[in-house]
């Protein structure tokens, strides 16, 4: 083994620490759950452990990466079937019928509406809006056109603001306990 | 949502409305606000020893692959 190679490896591990976090926010982003997004990433790891001669060393780790965890993912998924959460159906449907009670957005009920988006609506807007990829790059994970990933991150946005009611004003409204005084005043 | 519903929510804001309120605007920027603080919220977990562990055990093991190969 060479010094040059010892530094690619090298190179290789301290790049793939380094997109550890981010493709494990995406991994719980698809799953919707921790220790299945864990699972997930560790399966991620074996992976592009065992492909790195695959790898052209100076590209785009991040990017090679999310494509074998997202691979993965819906192989995984076409295997098992998808499994039933009733707690976050059940969570989505209590939340997305009052989210005017509650003046701003909770994390939590965000992530439940998350859940309830078609997986390529959620995973466009992951990828583009949080995990922080270009457009194009986007396209390359999910091997699809750029066209149709803005088309998907746009219909995410409608879906998840429809969800959650927010219109823009929810950001400014009051506290969950100032709301009920408010309403009350207005006799509803 | 209902007319009624509608009524009171733009009743509720109006008592907000002295100051400008740039997100009535840009609706999409608190969806987009909210996706990165679910998001950075994991990430900020940082890494599970788990994972660490995983790439010892592989260096480790490739690494007795290779020392093997050699002799």
């Amino acid at each position: 083994m060479t010094i040059k190679d010892e530094d690619v490896d090298r190179a290789f591990k301290r790049d793939l620490l380094a997109a550890l976090p981010n493709l494990r926010a995406f991994a719980v982003s698809l799953t919707g759950r921790h220790d299945k997004a864990d699972d997930l990433v560790q399966d991620t790891i074996m992976k592009a452990w065992a492909n790195q001669k695959s790898f052209t060393a100076g590209t785009n780790m991040r990017a090679w990466l999310f494509t074998i965890l997202r691979n993965e993912f819906y192989s995984q998924m076409r295997k098992r079937g998808r499994e039933v959460q009733d707690t976050d159906g059940l969570f989505s449907e209590r939340f997305a019928v009052h989210p005017e009670q509650y003046g701003r957005l909770d994390l939590q009920d965000f992530r439940k509406a998350l859940d309830t988006l078609p997986d390529d609506q959620r995973e466009a807007i992951i990828l583009v809006g949080a995990a922080g990829f270009a457009y194009e790059e986007a396209a390359t994970i999910c091997g699809c056109a750029v066209g149709t990933i803005k088309s998907r991150v746009s219909r995410a946005r409608t879906r998840l603001q429809e969800l959650l009611g927010v219109s823009g004003e929810g950001d400014f409204g009051p506290d969950p306990g100032d709301a009920a005084i408010t309403a009350r005043a207005f006799g509803s | 949502m209902s007319d009624d519903e509608t009524r009171k929510k733009d009743k509720m804001t109006s008592l907000h409305s002295n100051n400008p309120r740039p997100g009535a605007m840009q609706p999409n920027a608190s969806i987009s606000r909210k996706l990165r603080e679910f998001y950075d919220a994991v990430q900020e977990e940082g890494i599970p020893d788990r994972f660490l562990e995983l790439l010892e055990r592989l260096e480790e093991a490739e690494k007795n692959a290779k020392s093997v190969k050699m002799k």
